[in-house]
């Protein structure tokens, strides 16, 4: 076991703000098989943390254990300033869970489940408010068994949060909804946030982790293989942007800016490569030279990119 | 308390949900009345046939079989349906659902036990009714004792489903070990051919198996008005080890 810090109240994350969750060196092993190894991240109050990665990286593991759902082999585990394995039963009234794998019995019904789960859990909005706010009011007579996959998901959203929870873990939690349904959930959950909850949101999705998450954790292979917010991700981890524009002018006094790698031509188009700072310091070196094209584009890699060279092709 | 009522409501509407499992419940104890009580008669055995043999300790096979089938009834819904039941929430993830939302252990087995306990009286109650009504059962002697009795029986019956319900892998396996285990009971414990006419081996194993005593502990008041206190016992040590086996091996997953 790791020594233990300094209190977590009185810590900052990387973000300057009071740490909700922090993690350090977690691992647990299933039989000969690591799943996950020295893992160590922390979510900020307010924030949306993400946790990106493949198949069986052990995204579920890890922030079940943060949970109290599973128990860790090794690691120091902080939520809410509770440890998750010897206070459980004071932090599960503070959190919320939409767990990877769960059910309802299968006769039980919509407004039946919601009217549940507020009761074994009191202090939330009104179990109603929060069946018309996740579009499940016309489905409120509806068998959990009867459900589409995309209403079941949206029903275990919002058992995740019917007792207004501080902390919410959603693991996959747009995973077969319909795109309306997926914008929907991405505004209730940035609803959330701005109510102060903090939200660790594991996703495969790379535009909801764009849009949503303040910062994220890339895991792979059971570590952690890159964390930051979403540009300090782009940036870190890229080959640098593309500039393009169309002129007839010749720009050879591209290749002397500071930052660029390569400047090609084809017919008019020029395509600049090089480091991020180079957009600005390459639009200034154009208009002093008098060209200043209209059609000027800079390709930046998505996140999608850059979560791509970080777990490789094939994750 | 309000959190475990609402839960034991909410279980009580699922199954009432569920008509086959309704039907199964509370239907087939009564044929099973019918169908050996209609082949065994009411007369009282004294002994006297060629073979010389007392059946039924010399009650009618009536009398002697509506209070058996009480327990009979009760364990068909405790050895099968409970077991399975708990068995299908751990599968599923209905547990998960549970535990992620603060529902303590206590309050699922309570919830369980309760409910389970609710639904085989009320299968027992019509089954006793029925038979009052429809047969020429004579009524218990004490019947105070006999209600003692069940409330012991069917609280052990009940423990009993949810050990089985802890120990089982899947519900697949939870249905017919079940199955099996309750139509052994009903057949070697007293439910079925009189205990007398079985074979040496199968009857000292009869007295072996849980459901024995508490057949014997229903019979006792219902036949003579007494009490029998070593089945009674009995129970109760099942009762416990049940309990400790469904509290301690309990899983969520
Ligand atoms: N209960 C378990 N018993 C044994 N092995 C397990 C168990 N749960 C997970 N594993 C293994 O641990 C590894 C990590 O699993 P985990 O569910 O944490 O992955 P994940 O990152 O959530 O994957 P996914 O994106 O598919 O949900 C996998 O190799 C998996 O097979
Ligand atoms: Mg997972």
């Amino acid at each position: 076991m790791l020594p233990t810090g300094p209190p977590i109240a009185a810590r900052r994350t990387v973000s300057g703000v009071d740490a909700v969750v922090s993690v350090e060196g977690l691992s647990k092993r299933y039989g000969e098989l690591t799943a996950v190894a020295e893992v160590s991240f922390e979510v900020g109050q307010g924030e949306i943390f993400g946790v990106l990665g493949p198949n069986g990286a052990g995204k579920t593991t890890s922030v079940e254990c943060v949970q109290g759902l599973r128990h860790a082999d090794a690691g120091r585990i902080r939520v809410l300033g509770l440890d998750p394995r010897t206070q459980v039963e004071q932090l599960r009234p503070l959190i919320g869970s939409q767990l990877q794998e769960s059910a309802l019995p299968h006769r039980l019904r919509v407004a039946e489940a919601l009217d549940l789960f507020a009761s074994l859990q009191p202090g939330g909005p009104p179990w109603r408010q929060v069946m018309q706010e996740w579009g499940l009011t016309p489905k409120a007579r509806a068998a959990f068994g009867s459900l589409s996959g995309g209403q079941r998901q949206r029903l275990l959203v919002a058992l995740a949060v019917v007792n207004a929870p501080q902390l919410v873990f959603l693991d996959e939690m747009t995973t077969g909804l319909d795109p309306a349904a997926r914008r929907a959930t991405w505004e209730l959950i940035e609803r959330l946030r701005d109510n102060g909850t903090t939200v660790v949101l594991v996703t495969h999705f790379m535009d909801e982790a764009e849009r949503l998450c303040d910062r994220l954790a890339v895991v792979q292979g059971g570590r952690v293989v890159a964390s930051g917010t979403p540009s300090q991700l782009v940036a870190a981890h890229s080959d640098g942007v593309t500039v393009r524009f169309s002129t007839s002018e010749p720009v050879g006094f591209l290749d002397r800016v500071p930052g660029v790698g390569s400047v090609q031509r084809r017919g008019d188009t020029v395509t600049v490569r090089g480091e991020p700072a180079i957009v600005a310091r390459v639009g200034r070196a154009l208009s002093e030279a008098g060209i200043e094209p209209d059609d000027m584009d800079v390709v930046r890699p998505t996140l999608e990119d850059v979560y791509l060279r970080l777990v490789g092709e094939e994750g | 308390m309000g959190a475990l009522g609402k839960l034991t409501a909410t279980e009580l509407r699922l199954f009432l949900r569920e008509p086959i499992t309704v039907v199964f419940t509370l239907a087939l104890p009564l044929m099973i009345l019918y169908i050996l009580g209609g082949v065994f008669g009411n007369e009282a055995d004294a002994g006297g046939g060629p073979d010389a043999m007392v059946v039924y300790r010399g009650f009618g096979a009536t009398n002697w079989y509506t209070s058996a089938y009480v327990a009979v009834a009760v364990a068909g819904f405790t050895l099968i349906s409970v077991p399975t039941h708990l068995v299908e929430y751990r599968e599923t993830g209905v547990l998960r659902r549970f535990r992620a939302s603060a529902v303590p252990r206590w309050m699922v087995l309570a919830s369980q036990f309760l409910n389970s306990l609710v639904i085989a009286s009320v299968g027992a109650a019509i089954l006793l009714v029925v038979a009052m009504l429809t047969t020429d059962v004579e009524p218990a002697v004490d019947w105070w004792r006999f209600a003692l009795a069940y409330a012991l029986g069917a609280v052990a019956l009940v423990c009993l489903g949810l050990a089985l319900g802890t120990l089982m892998p899947t519900a697949r396996a939870a249905q017919s070990a079940g199955l099996v285990l309750w139509f052994m009971l009903l057949l070697i414990c007293g439910g079925g051919p009189p205990p007398e006419v079985l074979p040496e081996a199968l009857r000292t194993l009869g007295q072996w198996l849980p459901l024995s005593p508490v057949i014997e502990m229903l019979q006792e008041p219902w036949l003579t008005g007494g009490w029998a206190w070593s089945p009674s016992l009995v129970v109760v040590a099942m009762t416990a080890v049940s309990a400790g086996i469904a509290w301690f091996l309990f899983r969520w997953e």
